[in-house]
């Protein structure tokens, strides 16, 4: 019997105490609420609206009756036209469309011709993208206006499909890099998440507080080495996916250098920001915790952006992991070059400098 | 000595609904060992917190070095040392490597620093441990070192938040003889204990309790004020008579101290033994006239009602 109640005062002290842990408390009704949401409403596995341009070489009204039937399966969005293949391959490559659609000039004799009336380009850098164009592949199409559905009777599939930088379609050329930037933002944000509240707890704050140093000196010296830490991460995740799962750097190295020092700092700024918003080491964490969740649901790791409802979008483009997710994909698998993908390395250093501002802001040097 | 280092005036510090310090006044002598006595909660730590600008003060004047606290703070970071109740240096770095990291923060040039610090560590007694982890250090070691990296920019105000809880009395003896010589040139000491033999060996106390300040002076002029109110009974039951004492209008507090009960009486009467040795009527009892403690001064100022 004494066990028993022994149980139940430990039971009613942990209720105690997790009530008025707001950060845990929080933590118990909010998980399960964000993954509800994320998964069974923003997170759609039908990949719909992705964004792409036609290349019209005929002038013909076939080509703008296909166009239609293709716009309306809504799997595709048409966001641009552009007047050659090559630079409809380009914006592939800087990331602003994921496909593109090539009409022939000679379109209505190879439709006569029951050939495959058209080709798709296709960025095969996001498998799940790719698997929903190829899905169009054989889709039945109507060349007339009025003529009954399955009136062109192609002997062939629909349309001729070349998909770029991941010909194979195999799963780790869109994994390798994705890990990446959730295995940056994980231990990044947690190390500077950390880093403050530890000098509060051991009372190192308090002595460093009495000296000249000013709020900035200290939050830039906190993260410095934490950039050394993120670049050895990546080389090790990067040449770990080239030399075991043959995932090759396409573009340059200094390019890619170029996109990962802006995540890296940005990263680290945010995690200085929760270093100055928790009060113990257990609440950075679990604010890391939040946030890493929702850049692997979110980023385009799990499930392709452009699938993604407007909404989730829209919080998706605040997380720094969002931003890399592009950058690291453009450079590592289609090859492009900082300049092609320079609005998102725009938005990192910015999110760093209005992290760092807040972060230093937020941080008194008092014990008020 | 007239200059002040300190000016303080009607401080107060409020927490929410608690009062942690209630208009309090302060004049602080320069190059003096200035003592703040108190029980825990009584507004030490909060005081030293906020003359050294890491608290804001709910209300009231203050000058620390002729600087307003706390808009001229930054002014004062350099000019003063802080040793907190707590080790507040890195455990994971070695001694020479903390007092390096400090001496970088305080700006000191390389070639002073390096000086600096050998001087210290010969100083205090660190130079054997130069190479230990600070994790790996004895109470009075770390307390050493505290003591060697708050004065390693060569302040002219140090604040000490009980900088001797964790140490033994002998080396505690020899913190003092070092408090000693950096007040002889001419650093002003701020200590604060709730030790009395610590107490006894600064120039000058403040008595604090529940955030007020109940008496000040020097040691000499605080004991003064109770000459001819302390006496001590020596005798049989005495855990008895302390409760007949207390029962006594005329007696403030009544501790026994091993073979003998020390009686301390609200104010001066004529002749307190004879008044005892009336009131207690009983033969076996010896009653002596004994000369102040500071305890019994710490007593007399803090306690309003009576207590054991």
């Amino acid at each position: 019997m004494s066990s028993l109640s022994r149980v139940g005062a430990i039971a009613a002290k942990e209720f105690k105490q997790l009530s008025r842990d707001r950060m845990t408390f929080g933590m118990i009704v909010m998980i399960p609420l964000m993954q509800l949401i994320l998964f069974g409403y923003a997170i759609s596995t039908v990949v719909r609206n992705i964004p792409i341009a036609i290349v019209d070489n005929s002038g013909s009204a076939v080509a703008r009756a296909i166009t239609e039937q293709v716009r309306v399966t809504q799997v595709v969005e048409i966001v641009g036209h552009y007047a050659t293949a090559a630079e409809a391959e380009a914006a592939i490559v800087a990331g602003t469309i994921r496909a593109a659609l090539i009409f022939p000039e000679n379109l209505t004799q190879r439709a006569a011709g029951g050939e495959p009336v058209a080709q798709w380009l296709v960025d095969g850098s996001d498998t799940m993208v790719s698997a929903a164009v190829l899905g169009l592949r054989t889709m039945p199409l109507h060349l007339e206006a009025g003529a009954p559905d399955g009136a062109y009777q192609a002997t062939a599939p629909s349309f001729e499909v070349a998909v770029f930088f991941n010909p194979e379609r195999r799963s780790e050329v869109n994994i390798v890099p994705g890990l990446s930037v959730i295995i940056l933002t994980m231990t990044l944000v947690l190390f500077t998440a950390v880093g403050l509240v530890r000098e509060r707890e051991h009372g190192n704050l308090e002595l460093l507080i009495t000296t000249p140093i000013h709020p900035l000196e200290l939050m830039v010296g906190k993260l410095v080495p934490y950039i050394f830490v993120g670049l050895i991460q990546i080389i090790i995740i990067l040449g770990l996916g080239w030399l075991v799962f043959n995932v090759p750097l396409q573009g340059e190295l200094h390019h890619l250098v170029a996109v990962i020092l802006p995540f890296i700092a940005a990263s680290l700024t945010l995690g200085l920001l929760l270093s100055t918003i928790a009060e113990t080491q257990m609440q950075a964490m679990q604010m890391t915790f939040i946030l890493l969740m929702l850049s692997i649901l979110l980023s385009g790791f799990m499930f392709p952006f452009d699938a993604m409802p407007k909404t989730a979008q829209y919080i998706a483009e605040i997380l720094p992991a969002t931003h890399f997710m592009r950058l690291i994909r453009g450079v590592y698998l289609r090859g492009a070059t900082a300049g092609q993908l320079l609005p998102d390395i725009l938005w990192l250093l910015g999110f760093t400098g209005i992290m760092l501002t807040i972060a230093t802001k937020r941080f008194h040097k008092s014990l008020d | 000595m007239t200059e002040l280092a300190i000016r303080v005036r009607a401080l107060s510090k409020h927490f929410g609904e608690v009062v942690a310090v209630d208009g309090v006044d302060l004049d602080i002598p320069a190059g003096q060992i200035y003592g703040f006595l108190g029980p825990n909660g009584s507004g030490k730590t909060t005081i030293i917190r906020m003359l050294c600008g890491l608290l804001t003060p709910s209300g009231g004047d203050v000058r620390v070095l002729g600087l307003q606290i706390p808009t001229q703070t930054d002014r004062l970071r350099s000019k003063i040392g802080y040793m907190t109740q707590k080790f507040s240096l890195y455990d994971d770095l070695t001694v020479q490597e903390n007092m390096q990291f400090m001496g970088q923060i305080y700006g000191l040039p390389r070639k002073v620093a390096r000086a600096r610090i050998e001087e210290l560590l010969e100083r205090y007694a660190l130079a054997p441990l130069r190479n230990r982890f600070a994790s790996a250090m004895s109470g009075g070691q770390r307390q050493r070192l505290a003591l060697a990296v708050a004065t390693l920019h060569s302040p002219t105000l140090l604040f000490l938040d009980e900088p001797t809880s964790a140490v033994d009395p002998e080396n505690r003896r020899d913190f003092w003889e070092k408090l000693f010589d950096l007040s002889e040139a001419g650093t002003t000491i701020l200590v604060s204990t709730h030790y009395m033999d610590e107490a006894e060996r600064c120039h000058h106390l403040a008595i604090l309790e529940t955030g007020h300040l109940r008496n000040q002076g020097t040691p000499q002029e605080l004991l003064a004020q109770l000459d001819n109110r302390v006496v001590e009974i020596a005798g049989d039951n005495l855990r008895q008579v302390k409760e007949r004492a207390l029962r006594l209008p005329e007696v403030q507090s009544a501790a026994q101290q091993g073979v003998r009960l020390r009686v301390l009486l609200k104010r001066n009467t004529l002749d307190p033994t004879q008044y005892l040795r009336e009131q207690l009527a009983d033969q076996h009892l010896v009653l002596t006239h004994t000369r102040p403690s500071l305890e019994d001064v710490f007593v007399a100022s803090t306690t309003g009602s009576k207590q054991q």
